[in-house]
């Protein structure tokens, strides 16, 4: 009979079969990244069936809604068969990767010996419990098992940030298998293969030995030295093996291919291709645009704005939260354009309450006819910001934006954008949007035709800021103006371009004159 | 001018006390680029320098000399003889004055090369960020720091039975008051077997003074193992110390100090030693009082200023290395801690990471001790199911430790020796220790060996110079390893 064993990923010290039996089969399971994640997709498998993989060795990339991880082996093993596809969404606990034990003809014992020599590990295994009811190979069956199990055990890893072993990192789906974070704990390749390596012995004050330039080198390079493999003289680590820790550091950090420094580049044919798998956030921002210009017939309207004077309010304000006497208090981001956008719209769309709305197509767009479709109005305004990362494109939300003053908002907005940057934004910053504003800053050219974030039915567009001349009527000469051109898109099926073209307009009367922006709307009547 | 009142003076660092830790993250930060203010009412140099470490090894080393010389005039040694001795302790004082003097104008030379501004008064922090400095010519400046190094040291423990100051005998007197004796005392009685009793009580054994040292544990030097103090105990013997050991100081009478004897060779006797100056070293305590912890109200580790591995404590931006933070109070840690601590402020990736902080007894003959000693060892290695190895060498056998000896007919136990502990199973070593002459400068050694987490067969396989008292270390090594040659 095999005997299977199952983990997490959890525990990457802790990787010897039970019994002390060599053989049988061990499944990696999806690791618990915390924070409520109940699956992740399959970005990349590192290895494939039959490969032979060491402890620690990352197998597979795996997605969140927030982070890309690399799922290290807790074990040496023989690749037997692979949970999914590149692309495949799998349940948290679910068998990621099942692995052979043993028996194998690779140098057998290499690394066994070393982790059985090392000693224990800092913290217990957590999550070995349950192996002996676990006997399973059968990984559909597992599925069910596993996700209960991790349940069970979540509580106890929640307030862990990323489970040890395995390393979390902003989006980065571009570059598989390279990552410039510090490694989870392994033993370099090269000296597995001489049987030496083994991790650092530990004084009994539970420091790393090593001789005070290889601690400070250590330091200065920003590796944890308990996670360099030793190969000198009683588990010490030497200077060679941090060299080896920091090269491998290196060169899986350039994988994805720069080019040699120095080296002489000939113009030849390129012929090769790159065949990526559209997976992850690239595949719902994919979804996402295919269903809204598939069923959203677009009109898109461009204007200029004149924003000489708001450019000015805005220097005037940010020279005062530069110079604020006396400094300190709380933390004020600088003003961008944002602010008085949001702010902008915010008071125009009260007169515009149909550009502030959700269409639910559901009906219409059924298949067999169906019913009248509904458009949601609503009262608070929860703008979207188009946000450039790493990965792609996400639109976090600031909420209730008519309740934000230009100095909330302009802090509020800076830190969504960089929460969702450094794909620390939760599922709450990223989903209620009623209208979006997309801006592509100094890139924001002349033109844009934006795309509305389905089921809104509104997107502002914001071009590039330029000094133009401008006719100036009254003076007969032509002026140098900042001047800003906006290309907003609206769902025709419930706004006309009418109503399209005067909420543009009044956004750019707001603009234009911003105290507009801080007047209250005259009683009684629209602005 | 005063100040008081106007507009604070700013400075990056603020550093209260100058001494080895205080001095040391001065001169560090200086060199870092960054402004640093030293504040201490003492010349530069703390207690190692003024009243520590400095003052007392010239001292010992006047009493060494006039020892020696004295013993010549008593009967040849080494085929010289003299004629007579006698020994000025006044003109010895200023020449120990002297040397600290040079050393507090060095010190302060390097902090000022460094950029560093010295300030002598005395600093009180009124918040994290905030001292007011009382200079020593009365004036009253306010300074704002970034950053605040708390180095205040560590004073004399003052019994309240046995207080300092005058009695009717003479004076009950600190280790500082001691080093400042213009007379040698006749009678001297030591109240604590420590170490910094028993090297002033035997350098004024040395000089001529009647001592008696009084021990309240049954042994001297409680810290370090029988062994090890074996030898230091039959040389204070030798210049008719005598050690009461399993003794309690009662307090004064007129004559002197009332001691218990314990133990039933007593019978729990109480008597009086007569004497002229009473010294107590009973320890020190950590300066936590006068410079505004309490408006601070940093976490404490028991009566120390609690630190984490980069000497902060638990308020931003504030900093303690030296004896307020902790065991052991020695110059050498503070000094680590002040270079550390300077590193930590300019934004380096530092630690205080030590594996081996050497501790060294300047008695004769000297002890010095890195690592742990056999007892710790058992210990702490021995809850893990680790043996340990030990190897001995004994300096009777050292070649050039017989040629420090002007007699050679003194027992074979008394010249010392020089011991290692290792890992019985993979050999590390885990501490050394030696007593005998000179060895306090064998400490250098010891520590890299520990700090470099070397093995038995590292330091056997060494070449030590020859005749050194040195070899002994390999050949302990050797002995450890089973094969020693000269033993």
């Amino acid at each position: 009979m095999s005997e299977t064993q199952t983990t997490d990923g959890e525990s990457p010290t802790g990787g010897s079969p039970s019994g002390g039996s060599s053989t049988g089969s061990f499944i990696v399971k999806v690791p618990d990244v915390g924070e409520g994640v109940a699956e992740v997709e399959i970005v990349s498998w590192s290895v494939a069936v039959g490969d032979t993989v060491s402890r620690l060795q990352t197998v597979a990339e795996v997605m969140t809604d927030k982070a890309t991880v690399e799922v290290p082996s807790p074990v040496d093993g023989v690749v037997a068969e692979l949970g999914g596809a590149v692309g495949d969404v799998l349940l948290v606990g679910s068998p990621l990767i099942r692995l052979g034990l043993g028996g194998g003809a690779e140098a057998p014992g290499a690394a066994d010996s070393a982790a059985a020599k090392a000693p224990p590990p800092e913290r217990p295994p957590r999550s070995w419990a349950a192996t002996d009811d676990e006997v399973e190979t059968d990984t559909g069956e597992s599925a069910e098992a596993g996700t209960d199990e991790v349940d069970d055990g979540g509580s106890a890893v929640r307030s862990v940030p990323h489970p040890p072993g395995v390393q979390a990192r902003p989006h980065a789906t571009g570059a598989p298998m390279s990552s410039d974070e510090p490694r989870s704990p392994r033993v370099t390749s090269a000296s597995v293969a001489q049987g030496l390596a083994m991790p650092p012995f530990r004084t009994l004050e539970g420091k790393v030995l090593a001789t005070p330039a290889v601690r400070r080198r250590a330091r200065d390079s920003g590796v944890d030295l308990r996670m360099v493999g030793a190969t000198g003289p009683a588990g010490r680590v030497t200077h060679e093996d941090l060299d080896a820790y920091l090269a491998d550091r290196t060169s899986s950090g350039l994988a994805a291919g720069s080019p040699t420094p120095g080296a002489t580049v000939a113009r030849v044919a390129r012929t090769g291709v790159t065949e990526q798998p559209v997976v992850g956030l690239r595949r719902r921002i994919a979804r996402q645009m295919v269903a809204s210009t598939s069923t959203i017939p677009h009109i898109t309207y461009v204007e200029e704005v004149d924003m000489t004077a708001l450019e000015e309010l805005r220097a005037t304000l940010n020279n005062r939260i530069d110079h604020r006497d006396p400094p300190g208090g709380a933390t004020q981001a600088r003003l961008t354009l944002l602010p008085f956008l949001v702010r902008a719209l915010t008071n125009v769309l009260v007169d515009f309450p149909q550009c502030n709305a959700h269409l639910d197509d559901s009906e219409s767009t059924a298949a067999d006819g169906g019913g009248p479709d509904v458009l949601t109005m609503h009262e608070g305004v929860h703008v979207g910001i188009a946000t450039q990362t790493d990965n792609g494109l996400i639109v976090p939300v600031l909420r209730h934006a008519e309740a934000h003053t230009v100095w909330s908002a302009a802090t509020a907005i800076a830190e969504l954008t960089e929460a969702t940057r450094t794909g620390r934004a939760s599922a709450e910053d990223l989903s209620g949007s009623t209208i979006t504003i997309t801006s592509l800053g100094a890139l924001g050219g002349v033109v844009s035709t934006p795309v509305i974030n389905k089921p809104e039915v509104a997107i502002v567009g914001v071009n590039k800021m330029a000094v133009r001349p401008v006719w100036n009527e009254l003076a007969g000469e032509f002026e140098p103006r900042k001047m800003m051109n906006l290309s907003s898109s609206f769902d025709h099926r419930v706004i006309d371009g009418w109503d399209a073209a005067n909420f543009v307009q009044a956004l750019r009367a707001q603009l234009e004159q911003p105290a507009l922006l801080f007047v209250d709307p005259i009683p009684g009547g629209s602005s | 001018m005063t100040e008081a009142g106007a507009e604070p003076t700013p400075t990056q660092v603020l550093i209260i006390g100058g001494g080895p830790g205080g001095y040391v993250a001065g001169i560090r930060a200086g060199q870092l680029g960054l402004s640093v203010t030293v504040v201490d009412a003492e010349p530069m140099g703390g207690t190692c320098l003024n009243v520590g470490c400095i003052p007392s090894k010239a001292v010992i080393h006047a009493a060494d000399e006039f020892a020696s010389t004295r013993a010549k005039t008593e009967k040849p040694e080494m085929g010289i003889s003299l004629a007579g001795a006698s020994v000025d302790l006044a003109a010895t004082m200023a020449w120990k004055d002297d040397i600290v003097g040079r050393l507090n104008d060095g010190v302060a030379g390097l902090l000022q090369r460094a950029g560093a501004r010295i300030i002598a008064g005395r600093a009180e922090l009124l918040d994290g960020k905030t001292a007011r400095v009382t200079t020593d010519d009365g004036e009253v400046l306010t300074i704002a720091a970034e950053h605040v190094v708390v180095a205040t040291g560590s004073a004399p423990i003052e019994l309240p039975h046995l207080p300092f100051g005058e009695t009717a005998f003479g004076a009950v007197i600190s280790s500082t008051e001691a080093l400042a004796l213009q007379e040698v005392p006749e009678r001297l009685v030591v109240v604590g077997g420590g170490y910094i009793g028993l090297e002033l009580g035997e350098a004024f054994a040395k000089l001529g003074s009647a001592v008696t040292v009084v021990e309240a544990e049954p042994q001297i030097l409680p810290l370090y193992d029988r062994r090890l103090t074996m030898p230091v105990g039959r040389k204070l013997k030798s210049f008719g110390v005598e050690v009461l050991t399993g003794a309690r100081a009662l307090g004064l009478d007129p004559s002197g100090l009332l001691v218990e004897v314990g133990g039933a060779d007593y019978g729990n006797e109480r008597r009086t030693l007569p004497a002229d100056r009473v010294l107590v070293t009973v320890g020190r305590r950590p300066v936590t009082d006068g410079w505004g912890l309490e408006n601070l109200g940093l976490t404490m580790n028991g009566r120390f200023v609690a630190i984490d591995e980069r000497c902060h404590t638990s308020m931003k931006h504030v900093w303690a290395v030296g004896d307020v933070t902790g065991e052991p109070m020695l110059a050498h840690r503070a000094m680590k801690q002040g270079e550390v601590v300077a590193e930590a402020i300019a934004g380096e990736p530092t630690v205080f990471d030590a594996r081996a902080i050497p501790a060294i007894v300047f008695t004769d003959p000297e002890i010095v001790s890195v690592g742990l000693g056999p007892d710790e060892a058992a210990d702490k290695l021995g809850a893990d199911g680790v043996e340990t190895v030990e190897g001995r060498f004994t300096l009777a056998a050292n070649g050039r430790s017989m040629t420090l000896r002007p007699d050679q007919s003194a027992s074979p136990a008394d010249a010392g020796f020089i011991r290692i502990l290792a890992r019985a199973d993979n050999h590390l070593v885990v501490g050394i220790q030696a007593v005998g002459q000179g060895v306090a400068e064998l400490a250098a050694a010891f520590g890299l060996a520990l700090e470099m987490g070397a093995r038995l067969e590292d330091i056997a396989d060494t070449i030590h110079a020859h005749p050194t008292v040195g070899e002994g270390l390999a050949e302990a090594a050797a002995a450890a390893l089973g094969h020693t040659i000269h033993a």
